[in-house]
């Protein structure tokens, strides 16, 4: 009995049930992100390399807006409507004269487009990363540490955009647009539904998720040029594992990696953890390359 | 689809010169050019046309797989650091540091990952394949940057360059026009085999993965295999490239792995043309001198990534066979 | 004889059109018409051109050469969304309905239109419940739930709700039990009534013969044959030429 008692005082509870609540924290913005990637890729079959600028540039814009009116919640919803525009931009001008073409062209396409925004923002804000202060203070007690509201607020508030959207999507003649495109573009043509414009508009979607999960990111860590290359890879690992295109997947795949990601950091250094996500996508391309949480291989 | 040489002459004027003999003359003249061209340059734009070639070339193993099997990689930064870092151990492990040595380190380094990257990510579709190299590129990152005690991690290895040694024939320190006239051999090297590889039958099944790969599935051949192999060749030039730079420069530094140089290669050969294998050199050579004026005319600090980045994607959308792409047929007879 | 005809301009006329699937040179000039109210049949063996005729009306495949016009108005290289908005409805060969939409959702991708008020909605949606009580039942079933024959239903309910003035009908009867053959014609009829005008592509002779007043008939991509349905039967030597075994 004394063994398994020792085992059981090895394990650092406190420690897994922190980390669990960091998990679920990052997991949930890291979902919001996935989301509008696999929404993107699942109705027009385009790999949006730019989705982590959309993210970075979404939390300069809540910097910026902050800065000026101190509102955090402007800054939110003002940052989420101007990504969506400038993703629905994007969509028209770079990637509609690619349809047809050969998919590698998106990748491409959208690859340059990273480029770009992410020189912009550098160019623009310089490379000091920027703060965005907390909009809620108080924190609480966790074991020994204070572990501030907010984060929950961020998880709370990804869940309820994500919930939202899910509401819309099946509710409502715009949800049964994007619905019925993603299942089948030619017939949804066929019906009057405009898809080109379904593509705009989705795209404009996902961009302003991204660009709402950078403002809710951005007090957590500091905001610079390059946030956005960390959580598109991060992004594409969970919309691969999570089943490409595939909504609940993903979110379930967001919150499955964080997790394992988190509990990783009480072993191993925060920049080598990395590799946990790493190793999933691989086991998943090897053994279930459909999705990890795909209900049945197709 | 190989044409005998001297087959069909083309109608240029008067002159009535077969295909290959053309091809043959516009190439010397292009070598002699680029041998000739260290005796009147600066010391600067010496080392500047060096490293156009040494970026020409690792563009170039990735137009095999971009250009000739139709596979999307972002995993060239991985073959390339490993092959700079092979170098680098050579260097730095055996006494005197021996130029050879580093080449075959540097080449065997890059072909471990080429058979790690080609084993999982044949199996798959574009998107998947594209984003897996990407993937690796990472991990091959992060295994580097964080393992410092092999490699130096942030700050890389700094290693001393070794002699131009040709056993018995010559042996003596590089000089910047020697070392061109070195990489400048490679790169033409390299060309000549990868030219002969893409008009081999091996070349013409690759080409044809990439027009329609279920149908050449479907008339038998083992398409994986054959994409590994691909994957494979176009590692171990990725990786000469990678020991050429180790070599020229001297120093080995993680930030090449990480695949934001993949992606700075793919564009290359975007802009350069993909299925020329020259076009990826030109377009490496058209970027970094673009590069270089805007830094000259707007200072050091001007992002020159947003209007490059522009003409990038323009030329995808408007000219996606790149500068060279008119010629494309023409340099594949 | 040729049945001519009238001298008022045809609701749908296809002029001469010729298509290409990459390389393949599918369709040789095409020309057809179709009259408001019309029910117009297009028999041929498989792979004739008879789907990417219809394609080609319905602006899903663009021609090289050739037009087509809806009303007097050339309607080519208009995007099929909007043709479908200008009346033109289609009923694809294997139905494609949205499988996870549920039956009613699959009616609403084309009652969610501009100008329909909700009285006129609920008049459409009752209409299309008498004619298919089946699908009532089933209204908030997944579609890819239903059997082959409801859905077929389904997809013809959906194109009705477009108010089409044509509605393009590929091989209906296409795997269906005869009962069910039998009820395609009924619906068929029905939809003439309603002054609707239908393109039924078909391998099923007797039926298109039936329902149809004029046929074309079509080989290796161009139009063959045309005459009044009333004309020929099935065992026609015409029919046994281009549609025999």
């Amino acid at each position: 009995m004394d063994a398994v008692a020792q085992f059981f005082n090895a394990i650092p509870l406190d420690l897994i049930i922190i980390q669990t609540v960091n998990g679920i924290v990052t997991g949930m913005i890291l979902a919001l992100i996935a989301s509008g990637l696999t929404l993107i890729f699942g109705i027009m079959d385009v790999v949006n390399f730019a989705h982590g600028e959309l993210f970075m540039l979404g939390a300069y814009v809540g910097v910026v807006v902050v800065a000026a009116t101190g509102s955090f919640w402007l800054a939110l919803v003002g940052s989420a409507l101007i990504l969506a525009i400038i993703g629905a931009a994007m969509q028209i001008l770079t990637l509609r004269p690619l349809i047809g073409r050969d998919p590698l062209n998106t990748i491409l396409a959208t690859f340059g487009i990273s480029l770009v925004l992410q020189n912009y923002a550098l160019w623009q804000f310089g490379p000091v990363s920027r703060k965005i202060p907390d909009p809620m203070s108080s924190s609480f007690t966790l074991f020994y540490l204070q572990y501030p509201w907010y984060r929950i607020f961020i998880a709370a508030l990804s869940a309820a955009i994500i919930g939202g959207f899910y509401l819309f999507l099946k509710h409502g003649k715009f949800g049964i647009w994007i619905r019925a495109t993603a299942q089948d573009r030619v017939m949804a043509q066929a019906m009057g539904i405009p898809v080109p414009l379904v593509h705009t508009g989705v795209f404009a979607i996902g961009s302003a998720m991204a660009a709402a999960s950078g403002v809710l990111f951005a007090p957590t860590t500091g905001v610079d040029h390059t946030m956005g290359l960390d959580w598109v890879l991060k992004a594409f690992i969970v919309v691969v594992v999570g089943g490409m295109g595939n909504l609940g997947g993903s979110i379930a795949a967001a919150i499955f990696v964080s997790l394992l990601e988190s509990y990783a950091t009480i072993w191993l250094d925060p920049s080598q953890a990395v590799i946990v996500s790493f190793v999933v996508l691989i086991l998943t391309l090897l053994f279930r390359p459909t999705g990890l949480f795909v209900p049945t291989p197709k | 689809m190989t044409t005998a040489p001297l087959d069909k002459p083309l109608s240029l004027g008067k002159t009535r010169l077969g295909h290959t003999t053309i091809f043959w003359i516009g190439f010397c003249v292009v070598i002699a050019v680029l041998a000739a061209a260290p005796l009147i340059l600066s010391e600067f734009w010496r080392r500047f046309l060096t490293e156009v070639l040494i970026w020409g070339l690792l563009a170039m193993s990735s137009d095999l797989l971009i250009g000739y099997t139709g596979m999307i990689s972002f995993g060239h930064s991985a073959f390339f650091g490993l092959g700079m870092y092979g170098a680098g151990a050579a260097l730095l492990l055996v006494k005197p540091p021996n130029l050879w040595l580093a080449i075959l380190f540097g080449l065997t380094g890059a072909a471990g990952a080429a058979l790690f990257v080609a084993y999982f990510s044949t199996r798959l579709r574009d998107i998947y394949f594209a984003i897996t190299t990407l993937i690796f590129s990472q991990i091959f990152y992060v295994v580097i940057f964080t393992w410092t005690s092999l490699t130096g991690g942030e700050n890389g290895l700094i290693f001393t360059r070794p002699h131009l040694s040709i056993p018995f024939i010559y042996d003596a320190r590089f000089t910047s026009t020697t070392m061109h006239w070195f990489v400048l051999a490679v790169v033409t090297a390299s060309y000549l085999i990868l030219r002969r590889v893409t008009q081999s039958p091996f070349g013409m099944v690759l080409q044809s993965i990439r027009e329609n790969e279920p149908r050449t599935r479907a008339i038998g051949y083992p398409v994986a295999r054959y994409k590994m192999m691909s994957v494979m060749l176009s590692g171990l030039f990725a990786g000469l490239a990678g020991v050429l730079y180790a070599v020229q420069n001297e120093f080995a530094a993680p930030n090449f792995v990480y695949f934001l140089t993949s992606g700075d290669t793919v564009i290359y050969n975007v802009i350069g043309g993909i299925g020329t294998l020259v076009g990826p050199i030109v377009g490496s050579g058209f970027f970094l001198l673009a590069r270089e004026l805007l830094a000259r005319m707007f200072g050091e600090q001007f992002p020159y990534l947003i209007p490059l980045g522009m003409v990038f994607i323009v030329m995808i959308i408007f000219l996606p066979q790149g500068l060279l792409g008119f010629a494309r047929r023409w340099l594949n007879r | 004889m040729s049945a001519a005809d009238d001298s008022a301009t045809p609701l749908v006329l296809v002029e001469d059109v010729h298509t290409y699937y990459g390389k393949s040179h599918i369709l040789h000039g095409v020309t057809l018409s179709v009259a408001a109210g019309e029910v117009v049949g297009l028999l041929g063996r498989n792979g004739v051109g008879k789907s990417t005729t219809l394609k080609t009306i319905m602006g899903l495949v663009q021609p090289s050469h050739g037009a087509v016009l809806l009303d007097g108005n050339a309607i080519t290289g208009l995007a099929p969304h909007k043709l479908a908005r200008m009346g033109i409805g289609y009923v694809p060969e294997d139905r494609r309905i949205f499988r996870s939409l549920t039956v009613m959702e699959n009616l609403r991708t084309g009652l969610d239109r501009d100008g329909v008020t909700a009285d006129r909605r609920k008049a459409l949606l009752d209409k299309v419940f008498a004619y298919f009580p089946v699908l009532a039942e089933r209204r908030n079933q997944a579609g890819g739930t239903l059997s082959g024959g409801e859905q077929q239903m389904l997809a013809i309910a959906r194109a009705m709700m477009l108010e089409p003035k044509i509605i393009l009908l590929d091989e209906p009867t296409e795997g269906l039990m005869p009962r069910m053959v039998s009820q395609i014609g009924e619906i068929i009829e029905v939809l003439h009534q309603e002054g609707v005008a239908i393109l039924l592509v078909e391998q099923n002779v007797p039926l298109t013969l039936a329902a149809s007043r004029r046929v074309y008939i079509m080989e290796k991509g161009a139009v063959r044959h045309h005459c009044a349905s009333s004309e020929i039967d099935a065992n026609d030597p015409v029919i046994k030429q281009y549609l025999g075994v």
